[in-house]
C-alpha cells in the first residue's frame, strides 16, 4: 500500500473519530430543548437545571472532539492539497453555514451559563441546538454529495452551485446523520445521567434509533447499489446490524453497550462511504476523467512520510490523554450537581 | 474592486479578529498557569482567587479566540484554492500538525482545568493550564512556520511539471531564520498582551478597592493588596517581554531587510536609495502623499532606519525605486505563470506599510510607559488612588493588542503583491471558482456576525471585572469529595 491511500485510510479514521465523538455532542445539543424543554421538565427550575446538566454532560470534552475536524481538515490540506481545495472553494455556502453554526454553538456552552438572565440563556440555548442540527445536517449533506459525485471540470474546479448538493440523497444523507447523532447523543446521555432524564433518554434513543435505522438502510442501500463493492456491503451490513443491537441493548437498559452499538454504527457509515469513495476522493459527475483520485490530489511521498512519522508518534498520545478525560468524568451526572448558584432572573442586562 | 480584493478583505478581517484574542490567550495562560502554581506552593489564599478570577476571565477570552480560528482552518481551501493547491504539499503539514500536536493538547487540558476543581489532585490540576500554555505557544510555532514560507520560501522545489511547489526538507521549513526570529518576537508579544491585560484589570479593581477603604488598616485587610500584587506582576511580565519584542525586532529587521528588502523601504517609504556612509534617516511623522513626490517628514531621527535595516547608522538602504528594477529582472522574466500579472507592480501599498509600521512600534511603546508607571507608583507598599489609573487601566490592554494588529498587518501588507514570496502573488492565489456573490456573502455574514460577538465578550469580560475576584474558599479534597456535591466550575 502506498503512502497516499495510507492517508486516505487515516482520513477516513479522522472522519470517524469527529463523527463518532461530535456525533453525540451534536445529538446532546439537538436534545437541548426536547430534554430540558417543557414536555419533560417538572417546571421552569427544572427546566434550567436539566438543560445545564445535558450540557455538562460533555462538558469537558466537547472542545476535544470538535479538534477532530480542525485535524481533518488540516491532514486533507497537507495530505491531498486538491481534495481540500476542490471540497472547501466548491462546498463554499454549506461550509459557510457550518462555520457560522460551530462558532455559535460553542459560545453557547462558554457563555449560557455566565449570566443569570432568562433571555440570556434561552438564547444561547438557541444558539447551541440550531448550532448543532445545522451541522450534523450539512456534514452529512457535504460528505454524501462527495461518494455520490459533483460536477468537477478538468482544472479540478467544482461547477455546481449550492443546490447541486441539495438533491434528494444528499438530503437523505443529512437527514441519516441527524437521526443517527439523535440516537447517538440520546443514548451518550442516558449513559452520563441518573434518574429521570437517564430513562427519558433511554425513551427517545429508543424511537429515533428505530428511524435512524429505516433511514440508515435506505440511504446506505441507495449509495451501495450505485456504486457499491463487496467490501462496502459488508461494512453495511454491520452498521445496521449493530444500531439494531444498540436499539436492542438501550432497550434492555444495557447503556454502554447500546453506545458502543451507535459509535460502530456511524464508524460503519463512514467506512461505507470511504470504500465507495475509493480510489477516487472527489468523483466527477461531469466526466470521470476529471475525478479526482488518491493519486492525482495527493501531495508528494516525502511530505506524506513525514506526516507519517508524526501521525504514528503522536495520534496515540492524543488518543490515550483524551481517553484519560474520558476516564476522569466518568462518573454519572444528576441535576443534584448543578449548583443553585445561578438564580434565575427575569430579564438579563 | 474585484475579487481578490474581497477575498484579502475576508482574510484581513477574519485574522486580524483573531488575532485580537490570540495573543491575549497566549500570554494569560502563562499567568494563570502562575497563579495557580504559586496557590499550590504557597497556600496563600490570594493566589487561588486570581487564578480563578483571571482563569474566568480567560475563558471569555479563549472561548473567542477558539471559534475564529475554526474559520482559519477552513478558509485557505475557501477563498484561496489555488494557493492551497500550489503550496498544500508544504503549508499543509504544520497546519495539520499544529491540530494534531497542539490544539488537542489546548482543548482536552482546558477542559480538564475547568472541571477538574475537587477532582483531580491539586498538584496535577495545576499542570493542566500550564499544558494549555505549551499548547498556545506550539500552536503559534506551527502557524508560524507556515507564515515563515510564504515570506521566505525554504525546504522546496518547484514542480514544473505538477505546477506546484513541492516540500524537500521539512525540518528546513520548521527552521526557516524568519520563523526562528519571528517566533520569539510573536511569543513576547504575546506576554507582553497577556500580562498587560492583567495588569489593566488588576489596576482597576486595586483604585476601586482602595477608594472604598476608609482607614489605612481597611487598606491593609481588604483586597488592594491582592490586586496590586498581580498588576505589579503584570507590569514586570510586561516589561521584561517588551525587552524581549525589542531585542527580537531588531535583529527580525535586519533579517528583513536580507530577504525582503522591498518590506523595510515600503516601511520607511523610502524611494531613493541611501548609499554607503550617509545614513538613511528614520521619520517618526510624516505629511504629504508618501508616493514619493510630496512626502514632507516632520520628525527625523538620522540614520535610525539604516541601523533598523544594517546594524549600522551609515549602513546602506536600497530604496522602492532601485528595488523595482532588481525585482523585475530577477522576478519579473522568471518565466513563472504565477507572477506574470507583475507587470511594473512590486511595490505593496507604501501608506499602509508606513504608518503600521509606526503603530506597531508606538503603541507598544506607550504599552511599556503604562507598565513603567504602574511599576514606579506602585513602589515600596503605595498603592495609587488617581483617576489616571482608570485611563490606563482600558489603555493598558488595548494598546499592546492593536500593536500585534498592526505588526501583522505591516508584514502581511508588506508582501505585497506576494502571495508566497518570489513564487505566487497574492491574485494568481483566489478561488477561482467562488462567485463574487458567495464572497460577498461570507464576508458580510462574518463581519456582522464577529462584530455582535464582539459587543457580547466585551459586556462578558467587563461584568466579570466588575464583580471582581470571588471570596476565598477552601477546596475540596479530591480524595473525600462527595460525589453529589455541586460541580465547580460547571457550564
Amino acid at each position: 500500500m502506498d503512502l497516499a491511500t495510507f492517508w486516505f485510510i487515516v482520513l477516513g479514521v479522522l472522519w470517524t473519530g469527529y463523527l463518532v465523538l461530535e456525533g453525540f455532542d451534536f445529538g446532546v445539543g439537538m436534545l437541548l430543548p426536547v430534554l430540558g424543554g417543557k414536555r419533560y421538565a417538572a417546571d421552569a427550575v427544572d427546566g434550567e437545571k436539566r438543560r445545564r446538566l445535558l450540557i455538562n454532560t460533555i462538558g469537558p470534552v466537547w472542545d476535544g472532539n470538535e479538534v477532530w475536524v480542525l485535524t481533518a481538515g488540516g491532514a486533507t490540506f497537507a495530505a491531498f492539497p486538491h481534495w481540500y481545495a476542490t471540497l472547501f472553494s466548491g462546498f463554499y455556502l454549506p461550509l459557510l453555514l457550518i462555520l457560522v453554526a460551530l462558532i455559535v454553538r460553542n459560545l453557547g456552552f462558554e457563555y449560557r451559563h455566565k449570566r443569570p438572565g432568562v433571555r440570556w440563556k434561552a438564547q444561547w440555548d438557541q444558539a447551541i441546538f440550531w448550532g448543532s442540527l445545522v451541522p450534523a445536517l450539512l456534514w452529512g449533506v457535504a460528505l454524501t454529495n462527495i461518494v455520490r459525485g459533483v460536477p468537477i471540470d478538468e482544472n479540478k474546479e467544482f461547477t455546481g452551485n449550492l443546490f447541486t448538493l441539495l438533491n434528494p440523497v444528499g438530503l437523505l444523507g443529512g437527514l441519516v446523520f441527524v437521526a443517527l447523532f439523535l440516537t447517538h447523543g440520546a443514548i451518550f446521555i442516558a449513559l452520563k445521567t441518573d434518574g429521570k432524564v437517564r430513562y427519558e433518554a433511554r425513551l427517545i434513543a429508543q424511537r429515533v434509533g428505530i428511524v435512524a435505522a429505516v433511514l440508515a438502510v435506505v440511504l446506505l442501500g441507495v449509495i451501495g447499489l450505485a456504486d457499491g463493492k463487496p467490501a462496502s456491503w459488508v461494512t453495511t451490513v454491520v452498521a445496521a446490524v449493530a444500531l439494531l443491537g444498540a436499539i436492542a441493548a438501550n432497550r434492555a437498559g444495557r447503556e454502554g453497550w447500546a453506545f458502543i452499538g451507535t459509535a460502530v454504527t456511524i464508524a460503519m457509515a463512514v467506512a461505507t462511504y470511504f470504500i465507495v469513495l475509493f480510489p477516487n476522493v472527489m468523483p466527477s459527475t461531469t466526466n470521470p476523467a476529471y475525478n479526482l483520485t488518491i493519486e492525482n490530489a495527493s501531495s508528494t511521498d516525502y511530505t506524506l512520510k513525514v506526516m507519517t512519522i508524526v501521525a504514528l508518534i503522536f495520534t496515540p498520545i492524543v488518543l490515550i490523554y483524551q481517553g484519560w478525560t474520558y476516564w476522569v468524568f466518568r462518573k454519572r451526572l444528576t441535576t443534584n450537581v448543578i449548583p443553585d448558584d445561578a438564580p434565575l432572573e427575569p430579564a438579563s442586562r | 474592486m474585484d475579487a481578490t480584493d474581497l477575498a484579502r478583505w475576508q482574510f484581513a478581517i477574519t485574522t486580524v479578529y483573531h488575532y485580537l484574542f490570540v495573543p491575549i490567550t497566549i500570554g494569560m495562560s502563562l499567568i494563570v498557569a502562575v497563579f495557580h502554581t504559586a496557590w499550590v506552593r504557597t497556600r496563600r489564599p490570594e493566589w487561588l482567587r486570581l487564578a480563578k478570577f483571571f482563569g474566568r476571565l480567560f475563558l471569555i477570552n479563549f472561548a473567542l479566540g477558539l471559534v475564529t480560528g475554526i474559520v482559519q482552518e477552513f478558509q485557505f481551501g475557501m477563498n484561496w484554492s489555488d494557493y492551497s493547491r500550489f503550496v498544500g504539499d508544504i503549508f499543509g503539514a504544520p497546519l495539520a500538525i499544529e491540530a494534531l500536536l497542539a490544539f488537542f493538547l489546548e482543548s482536552t487540558f482546558l477542559g480538564l482545568w475547568i472541571f477538574g476543581w475537587g477532582r483531580l489532585p491539586e498538584k496535577l490540576h495545576a499542570s493542566t493550564m500550564w499544558i494549555v500554555h505549551i499548547g498556545t505557544v506550539l500552536s503559534a510555532y506551527f502557524i508560524l512556520a507556515a507564515n515563515s514560507f510564504m515570506q521566505h520560501p525554504v525546504g522546496y522545489t518547484y514542480n514544473e511539471a505538477a505546477g506546484r511547489a513541492e516540500l524537500t526538507d521539512f525540518f528546513a521549513v520548521l527552521t526557516n531564520k524568519v520563523q526562528l526570529i519571528t517566533f520569539p518576537h510573536v511569543i513576547f508579544a504575546a506576554y507582553m498582551t497577556g500580562a498587560a491585560v492583567i495588569m489593566g484589570v488588576a489596576m482597576y479593581l486595586m483604585r476601586r478597592e482602595a477608594k472604598a477603604a476608609a482607614i489605612p488598616d481597611d487598606l491593609a485587610r481588604g483586597d488592594a493588596p491582592m490586586y496590586r500584587k498581580a498588576a505589579r506582576l503584570g507590569a514586570v511580565v510586561s516589561l521584561v517581554a517588551a525587552v524581549g519584542v525589542i531585542a527580537t525586532g531588531d535583529v527580525q529587521g535586519k533579517i528583513m531587510t536580507e530577504v525582503q528588502p522591498m518590506k523595510m523601504a515600503a516601511a520607511e517609504g523610502l524611494y531613493e536609495s541611501v548609499p554607503q556612509g550617509l545614513g538613511a534617516p528614520f521619520s517618526v511623522l510624516t505629511i504629504g502623499s508618501l508616493d514619493g513626490s510630496a512626502a514632507t517628514p516632520l520628525i527625523e531621527i538620522p540614520g535610525l532606519l539604516s541601523f533598523l535595516a544594517t546594524g549600522s547608522f551609515d549602513g546602506a538602504v536600497k530604496g522602492i525605486n532601485e528595488l523595482k528594477a532588481e525585482y523585475a529582472q530577477t522576478y519579473g522574466a522568471s518565466g513563472n505563470p504565477r507572477v506574470a500579472d507583475l507587470a511594473s507592480a512590486f511595490v505593496p501599498n507604501i501608506p499602509t506599510t508606513y504608518w503600521s509600521f509606526r503603530l506597531m512600534i508606538g503603541l507598544g511603546i506607550a504599552a511599556s510607559i503604562i507598565a513603567l508607571a504602574v511599576l514606579w507608583t506602585t513602589r515600596n507598599g503605595r498603592t495609587p488612588t488617581g483617576k489616571w489609573l482608570l485611563y490606563a487601566g482600558v489603555a493598558a490592554p488595548l494598546l499592546p493588542v492593536f500593536a500585534n494588529s498592526f505588526g501583522w498587518i505591516f508584514t502581511e501588507v508588506g508582501r505585497q503583491p506576494w502571495l508566497v514570496f518570489g513564487l505566487m502573488t497574492t491574485a494568481n492565489g483566489v478561488s477561482p471558482s467562488v462567485s463574487m456573490g458567495e464572497v460577498i456573502t461570507s464576508m458580510s455574514v462574518f463581519t456582522l456576525l464577529y462584530g455582535a460577538l464582539a459587543v457580547v465578550e466585551i459586556k462578558l469580560f467587563l461584568h466579570y471585572v466588575r464583580k471582581g475576584a470571588e471570596p476565598f474558599e477552601e477546596p475540596q479534597d479530591p480524595a473525600d469529595r462527595d460525589e453529589d456535591a455541586p460541580l465547580v466550575f460547571a457550564y
